[in-house]
């Protein structure tokens, strides 16, 4: 890593006035004394470190970043937390972290054995073989795998015949996006076709997010500088956007400033690059969004992702949605689902996950039990396990109401 | 009135007098310890917490490089848990003569000092903020040690070896017959009392304050010249290691990491008065400008508090006295029976806290030649208590305590992550103390927010034990706070004065402190 970078975060710990409104916000602090809380393990426990790593108790962060969000003072509490980790695991890294980070390939193995991969993933005694042995709690939250995987579906797909008004723009899947998700993707092309663009995917790997919320910063640099590379091929200057909500805030600012990664490239992907809702309300803001949507009556509870609240984009999807006729939104108001990426599988830290989740799964199931949004795939995942609520990403809705499907309140 | 006998009484509570009164009480004398306020509360406390590899002087003081470059060892061997074995660099800075980096090797050698030098890149990997200017780089075995946990660990070795220590004695008179010493009389500051020592011998440890103990002995003309200097703490550590410039001494030429700070120092200005000695923004200024040479934007990282302390140096004629860096930094030894035909009686003036151990065991000698006694030192062989373990501090120990204790015990100063319990056990054992004292020893308030959140806890405490009323618990509080601002005011500009803004909200805002109902408002102790 970068000293200077290193020393930047570090140096932000003296803006700490100890005013505490970032444990106030926590959500793990708030259902667990096993966690210290974020003010007390990034500002203070900062000046205590050196060499070795003795609060082992970091851990139990969820890596949200809503403590650096909710920070007045700007204090970089959740990347001080990470980098602290990362020197933690340095020599104490568990197998399941090393694994369940490996997420491209979670899905290049499982898609072609989908059927066989879901099913043992729905037996019991598979479950409790794998929370044994690598340690992912049974009940915790799994991705369904697909054969259908997007690049699948792209050697097969056409552009609309219609005529391509707005020129060139670049598709980033994410991991989840090209392989679990699928879904999300295919309707996000399908929309930017629809009001005109020229969509480019360009083969991508990982964005290296899971690696870095584990404190693997070595892989996770890597993968980031691959990945700017990859979707640099398809253009100079275009638009990037993406519909995987926490991969798109990796490139925009996490890999800097917790990875230190400085990289012309990745400065030069992260100013590019739009989360879908945001992108589209900046066509809308511009008056360039067609509004031709049909009506949809029906009230969705929608949870902005903790690593979409920390983009700084505002809540984007909210006004999105509500553009179309008859869709009511009701905001969450809630910090985290509890997943946090990987956190919430993990067999020590289920119970707390699910413990953070619980008032988002109570509005949930008040809501509208049957359906919410919600922008990243491994929250979509928690919150559907938790509540039994079909969740999709807001682009479904949009998609729906441009009449390209008809499978939203199925 | 009470009335106490002892072989010898030791005045000074600082470095000088615990390392004197350990020495003496380990060579069999009886002895007691006097101090007007608290141990290590004048210049001991007052440092930058430098343990001297000897480096400094290589060049100067060849002498004073040998003695620190031993005694380091003996201190970090007898005081580990005071000691934090750091390392230390000497820099060359872009600016900075080479030539004098010549000198400085060849005396470091001369003077068996060990260094070694090393590539400007290995500096750097070292301590990534410093500047990538240098020119050359030196590693010594600076450490860094903390003034009052050494001197408390030397007071109870002391006691340990039947010593009595009584803190908050104020000697008013010396007594004398026939040109010898027979005692002295003190104030208890606390209680109002009266105590006469009877003594055969006394030894004035006073420091700056040497000259006035003298004065009450009849020894008008033992002139000491305070020394002042500013030290200015940051809020973290912008480095672990000691880093010194390798220059002629200068202001600012050094910044040492201690506990959770870093302290750079210093300044070297004549004060008429110990107990009156300014920081005056000018000199902090001066500070964060030489630390810019050392470490690149560290004027824009948050400094916690400066305070200023008082070298006493014996009055040297050969040289100006407004210009103190020049003077001797060897102690002073005056035995008052060959100079001034008083016996029982030796002052002892200057030196430095790395070489405490040494100076006491000169002055015991000449005491115990006096006295015609044939009594070995044996302080450099016996460890302090607390120190058995051979540990020396670290900064992560409070952390790792925390970890261990985080889901039983409440922390009561987050900053420097001192428990519930640990104030409360200490404010038992020291029911007279205010909070300053209690600071000293556990770190109270010391952090970033400077007593702005833990002070009012550590008074809602103070009154729950039981041991003070509301009103002296308010009492406590504003002399705190008031003691701590001493050490704000000239250096709140950016962090530090958002932190005090909110700290004065809660102080004045909420809890309208400067009109609660208080106990007489106690003397302010710098």
């Amino acid at each position: 890593m970068s000293h200077e970078h290193d020393m930047l975060n570090r140096a932000s710990l003296d803006h700490c006035v100890k005013c505490t409104i970032c444990e106030t916000q926590c959500p793990v602090a708030r259902v667990t004394p096993l966690f210290p809380g974020p003010k007390f393990v990034g500002p203070q426990a900062e000046r205590f470190r050196h060499g070795e790593s003795v609060d082992h108790s970091l851990d139990y962060c969820s890596s949200c970043g809503i403590c650096t969000t909710v920070c007045p003072q700007g204090v970089k509490i959740a990347e001080l937390n990470s980098q602290a980790r990362a020197v933690m695991k340095a020599d104490n890294m568990p197998i399941r972290d090393r694994l369940i980070t490996q997420t491209m390939l979670e899905g290049m193995i499982m898609s072609p054995l989908a059927p066989v991969a879901n099913a043992a993933l729905g037996m019991k005694p598979v479950r409790y073989a794998i929370e044994k042995v690598v340690g992912v709690h049974r009940d915790a939250p799994m991705p369904t795998a697909h054969t259908q995987t997007l690049t699948k579906w792209l050697k097969k797909h056409k552009a609309p015949a219609s005529p391509r008004t707005r020129g060139p723009i670049v598709f980033f899947h994410g991991c989840a996006g090209g392989y679990f998700e699928v879904e999300t993707s295919i309707k996000t092309i399908e929309v930017l076709e629809h009001i005109g663009f020229e969509v480019l995917v360009p083969n991508q790997g990982c964005c290296g997010l899971a690696m870095q919320s584990n404190g693997l910063f070595e892989q996770a640099r890597k993968q980031v500088l691959k990945l700017c590379a990859d979707l640099r091929s398809a253009g100079r200057d275009l638009t990037i956007v993406s519909s995987s909500g926490s991969c798109a805030g990796m490139l925009k600012h996490e890999a800097h400033e917790i990875l230190g990664v400085d990289d012309p490239s990745l400065i030069d992907v992260g100013v590019r690059m739009r989360e879908m809702s945001e992108f589209l309300m900046e066509l809308a803001d511009a008056g360039e969004l067609p509004t031709d949507f049909r009506e949809i009556d029906v009230t969705i509870p929608y949870h902005q992702p903790c690593q979409v609240k920390a983009q700084g984009i505002g809540m984007p999807a909210v006004h999105l949605m509500e553009l179309i006729p008859g869709v009511k939104v009701v905001e969450s108001g809630q910090p985290c689902c509890g997943i946090a990426g990987t956190y919430g599988l993990k067999k020590e830290k289920y119970a707390i996950a699910q413990a953070v989740g619980k008032p988002l799964f109570d509005m949930v199931k008040a809501t509208n039990p049957k359906l919410a949004a919600c922008d990243t795939e491994t929250c979509r995942w928690q919150i559907h396990t938790s509540t039994g609520a079909k969740v999709v990403h807001p682009i479904a809705v949009v998609h729906a109401a441009y009449g390209l499907s008809d499978d939203l309140l199925v | 009135m009470k009335t106490l006998s002892v072989d010898v009484v030791v005045i000074g509570g600082g470095a000088t007098g615990a390392g004197v009164v350990r020495d003496v009480a380990m060579r069999g004398y009886s002895a007691v310890l006097v101090d007007k306020g608290d141990l290590a509360q004048g210049t001991t406390g007052r440092y930058h917490g430098l343990l001297h590899s000897g480096g400094r002087y290589v060049v100067s003081d060849a002498r004073s490089a040998t003695e620190c470059a031993e005694e380091n060892v003996i201190v970090t061997k007898i005081h580990a848990d005071a000691v934090e074995e750091t390392g230390g660099l000497f820099v060359v800075g872009p600016d900075d003569d080479p030539e004098f980096s010549d000198r400085w090797a060849i005396g470091a050698a001369a003077t068996g000092v060990p260094f070694e030098e090393i590539s400007v890149g290995a500096a750097l990997q070292r301590e990534p903020r410093l500047n990538p200017r240098i020119r050359r780089a030196f590693s010594v075995n600076d450490g860094s040690v903390d003034g009052w946990q050494m001197v408390w660990g030397a007071a109870n070795s002391a006691k340990r070896h039947g010593a009595q220590i009584l803190t908050y004695h104020r000697v008013t008179d010396i007594f004398t017959a026939n040109d010898q010493v027979t005692g002295v009389q003190c104030i208890d500051e606390k209680t109002g009392e009266q105590v006469r020592i009877d003594a055969g011998f006394v030894l004035n440890c006073g420091g700056p304050w040497a000259g006035k103990i003298a004065g009450m002995a009849g020894m008008g003309d033992v002139e000491v010249v305070p020394g002042r200097g500013i030290m200015v703490a940051m809020n973290h550590r912008l480095v672990n290691s000691v880093v010194n410039r390798c220059i002629p001494p200068h202001d600012g030429d050094i910044i040492v990491p201690v506990h959770t700070v870093c302290i750079i120092g210093t300044t070297d200005i004549k004060a008429d008065d110990p107990d009156k000695l300014p920081i005056p923004r000018e000199e902090v200024q001066q500070m964060l400008d030489a630390g810019e040479v050392l470490v690149p934007g560290f004027r824009d990282a948050r400094a916690v508090h400066a305070w200023s302390g008082a070298r006493p140096l014996f009055k040297d004629t050969r040289v100006q006295a407004t210009d103190t860096r020049h003077m001797s930094r060897g102690m002073s030894l005056l035995d008052h029976g060959e100079r001034d035909g008083l016996k029982g009686f030796i002052s002892i003036i200057g030196g430095k806290l790395t070489t405490y151990r040494l100076m006491a065991e000169h002055v015991v000698d000449a005491m115990c030649e006096q006295l015609g006694d044939d009594r070995p030192c044996t302080t450099a062989d016996e460890v302090v208590p607390g120190s058995e373990s051979g540990k020396t501090y670290v900064v992560t120990h409070r952390l790792e305590a925390r970890e261990k204790d985080r889901l039983d015990e409440q922390i009561l100063c987050e900053c420097e992550l001192l428990t519930r319990k640990m104030f409360v056990d200490l404010f038992h054992d020291q029911p007279s103390a205010n909070f300053d004292d209690l600071r000293r020893q556990l770190r109270l308030g010391m952090g970033p927010c400077q007593g702005g959140f833990c002070a009012p806890r550590a008074t809602a405490l103070a009154l729950e034990t039981g041991i003070v009323d509301a009103e002296r618990a308010t009492a406590l509080l504003r002399r705190f706070l008031t003691n701590r601002w001493i050490g704000l005011w000239s250096i709140v500009y950016g962090d530090q004065a958002r932190q005090t803004a909110l700290d004065s909200w809660i102080f004045e805002g909420l809890l309208d402190i400067e009109h609660l109902p208080a106990t007489a408002p106690e003397e302010v102790v710098l």
